[in-house]
């Protein structure tokens, strides 16, 4: 648990870990299971120390089966339990797909409010740390089309800390993107009240251009800003926060004011959650843009090897080159 | 293909004795083990999934004779076995009334029952109160028994709701339409029995049961059920109802061994019964619960059983398979036998049957009259419960949803 009084600096990791030890604390129905998760702290070390201090009735180690985790989990859930499941990594989750899709998400319309879900399932996303495949991938908008399901992803230590028990206390169920190249990030942890979790946050003002990203791009789009801001440029950065539901009032407000928009995610931009954001703006903001609504994406392929991630992964150039694209209108 | 038949020899044990019985052979198991003491034709008739040759429980013969079994006799009253009659009447004949309204156009679509009256009805009235059922779509047997009354099965197939009981206070979850995802949902409640220290009290400890076809034993679901139950030792049985027929693919389309015998691997028992017999489902049912509500948990055991109508009424079973074999299970018929045992036995008089028969006349005009009054739901309805939690988004979906819907309304009536 973090303590109160000086303030901490602390990883993205670690705040997942200190949230999911404070959810553990705060109600004995919250169970953690998956892959790994126990002895081994899971492979990225999200778990570390909760089996030992819980025990392994509440963190506990499951055979190796997507479907089993979350199809077990419904089944807990239906029983009272609210089990944080963890996806070892996104392109691992494919297996869970059929439960997460066919029964997590429609359970409680199936039942019309008589059986609540509230699971959450807990993913590490996005590339850039040079690893084989299936282990780099942004699957987020295959959830954010499902309806039924809530979607979030964090992209700070603070976040992290603050979303993960907020989404553990949510009756519905929350898919909750980790950006994994970003778990070794600090920063300081701000114990004061969280926004909503289901709430986007502007993190940096500007007049030049508005830039949306979420997750693993928040912070390559943050660093976009400080350079654009020598080159006399003020980009306006807005964090998702939550992807479905989708919170855009203050993208709205931010695109009447700057006239361009573009917005940036490392998933193949086809069909995708920038492409319904673009879309949105453009029934709502019409008028006010000076530009179309640009997006910076990976391109629409499987991820590549990882020698070639960093050519296929957005980074701050091409997020600059966009905003040079939409000043050209 | 040839129905189930009576045990001949039994070649070893079936499964663990009951509770409080000498352990004997080792426990898990059946009888066809690979070891050469079989001949190669019981091998292969093996092999081929096939019904026959296997070892069987069975209490009551398609002749309506009792027989009897070392492991699973069981003491039963004549009003016992009359209520045991009376369920399999009256869910056979509103599965009959479900289909004729299907075909009159009330109904949208119906998953017939008709065959499976033994399996279900054993198997439902094997459960105790405080145990959870998680079905497929087609129990409407052991919905009976929970106390889910017929009407409220109507909604799903005439298209006004997705499951109307409530699944917590009747002990039996909403209807499962993807093949074999339930055994997980069945798997993880189990676990939950445990971990709320549900677990051994013959009395009142908790148990689970798990509903699936003989199709759904290919599905990955049920192999990670059962592998989850197996590791955890969760409290539940997987009660496979194998009507020899996933939609057009008989059985030995979806495995090379008996069915049962498939539990070995994960070690757990798995046992034979003749579904078709319902004193004997009902036997090894209860048997199986118990084991789970001990803490000896899981138990799968392969209802031998057959559907005599289509898999659904949008099937036509004509086109792939012989109306001999069908001819074949009727002599197999699990109400009929029944019916022969009563009045052989003088357990019954005219006079109950008459009753029964009035009784489901009845049912069934119940359900023909709630069928055709339940009302349609109103638009709103696709934006009801999507979630737990407010969603404004949602809302305002659905405002501007019925402000476009009420513009119609002051012209053209509907749409």
């Amino acid at each position: 648990m973090a303590a109160t009084g000086a303030p901490q600096t602390i990883t993205l990791a670690k705040g997942l870990n200190q949230g999911l030890r404070a959810a553990l604390e705060a109600d004995p129905k919250v169970i953690v299971m998956g892959e790994d998760v126990g002895r081994l702290g899971g492979v990225f070390r999200i778990t570390e120390g909760l089996q030992k201090d819980f025990g392994d009735q509440r963190v506990f180690d499951t055979p190796l089966g997507e479907s089993g985790i979350i199809g077990t989990a419904v089944g807990l859930a239906v029983r009272g339990y609210r089990p944080v499941c963890e996806i070892q990594f996104d392109g691992f989750v494919f297996p869970g797909l059929d439960q997460i899709v066919s029964q997590l998400a429609k359970m409680h319309y199936r039942s019309q409010g008589k059986l609540r879900m509230p699971v959450v399932v807990r993913v590490p996303h996005g590339g850039g740390i040079g690893a084989v495949e299936h282990h780099s991938e942004s699957p987020e908008s295959y959830f954010v089309h499902t309806p039924g399901l809530k979607v979030v992803a964090c992209a700070n230590p603070g976040d992290a800390y603050w979303m993960i028990q907020q989404a553990i206390t949510c009756d519905d169920p929350v898919i909750f993107f980790e950006p994994k190249r970003r778990y070794w990030d600090k920063a300081e942890l701000d114990l004061a009240v969280p926004p909503p979790l289901f709430s986007s946050r502007v993190l940096r003002t500007g007049r030049t251009a508005t830039v949306v990203a979420y997750g693993p791009m928040v912070r390559t789009v943050l660093d976009a800003a400080t350079v654009a801001e020598q080159n006399g440029q003020t980009l306006e950065v807005i964090d998702l926060r939550t992807l479905s539901p989708l919170d855009l009032a203050p993208v709205f407000d931010s695109v009447r004011r700057t006239g361009r928009l573009i917005c940036v995610s490392e998933e193949p931009g086809e069909a995708s959650l920038t492409a319904e954001v673009a879309a949105r703006v453009s029934e709502e903001c019409f008028y006010s843009l000076e530009a179309p609504v640009l997006r910076v994406t990976g391109y629409d392929t499987p991820y590549p090897p990882a020698k070639c991630e960093e050519h296929y992964l957005p980074d701050l150039d091409r997020v600059l080159d966009a905003v040079d694209r939409a000043l050209e209108y | 293909m040839p129905p189930c038949k009576p045990p001949v020899a039994r070649t070893g044990p079936a499964a663990r004795p009951p509770a409080g019985e000498p352990p004997g052979e080792p426990i898990v198991g059946t009888v066809m083990d690979l070891d050469g003491q079989h001949t190669p034709a019981q091998v292969i008739a093996g092999l081929r999934a096939t019904s026959e040759g296997e070892d069987l429980v069975q209490l009551l013969n398609p002749e309506g004779q009792r027989v009897s079994h070392p492991q699973f006799d069981l003491e039963i009253s004549p009003a016992q076995l009359q209520s045991l009659y009376r369920d399999m009447v009256l869910v056979r004949r509103a599965d009959r009334e479900a289909k004729a309204l299907q075909r009159q156009g009330e109904l949208g679509l119906w998953a017939p029952l008709l065959g499976q009256e033994a399996a279900q009805i054993g198997a439902g009235r094997a459960m105790a109160p405080q145990d959870m059922a998680f079905p497929s779509y087609r129990e409407h047997g052991v919905a009976w028994c929970r106390g889910v009354d017929p009407t409220e099965l109507l909604g799903i197939f005439r298209g006004v709701d997705q499951g109307s009981w409530d699944p917590i206070s009747t002990g039996f979850q909403l209807y499962t339409i993807v093949i074999a995802n339930q055994c997980l949902h069945a798997t993880g409640y189990a676990m939950g029995q445990r971990l709320d220290g549900k677990i051994g009290d013959a009395e009142y400890g908790e148990a689970t049961i798990c509903f699936f076809g003989d199709g759904a034993t290919s599905q990955g679901d049920v192999h990670e059920g059962f592998v989850w139950a197996a590791v955890y030792d969760a409290p539940v049985v997987f009660f496979c109802q194998n009507n020899q027929w996933a939609i057009s693919a008989p059985v030995d389309r979806q495995t090379r061994v008996p069915l049962y015998h498939r539990a070995r691997g994960y070690g757990f028992p798995g046992i034979r019964v003749d579904g078709n017999d319902v004193l004997a489902t009902l036997a090894v049912t209860r048997w199986a619960l118990q084991e789970c509500r001990t803490g000896n948990g899981p138990v799968l055991i392969e209802a031998c059983t057959y559907r005599m109508d289509a898999h659904t009424t949008s099937d036509d079973p004509t086109r792939y398979r012989l109306s001999e074999e069908l001819e074949e299970w009727k002599l197999k018929d699990p109400l009929e036998r029944v019916r022969v045992h009563l009045v052989r036995e003088g357990m019954a008089d005219s006079a109950f049957f008459e009753g029964v028969n009035a009784e489901a006349d009845e049912l069934a005009l119940r359900l023909r009259n709630y069928c055709v009054s339940m009302p349609a739901p109103g638009p709103e309805r696709i934006f009801s419960k999507v979630y737990a939690e407010p969603s404004p988004q949602l809302d305002a979906a659905r405002d501007d949803f019925l402000a476009y819907h009420a513009s119609f309304l002051h012209t053209s009536g509907a749409r």
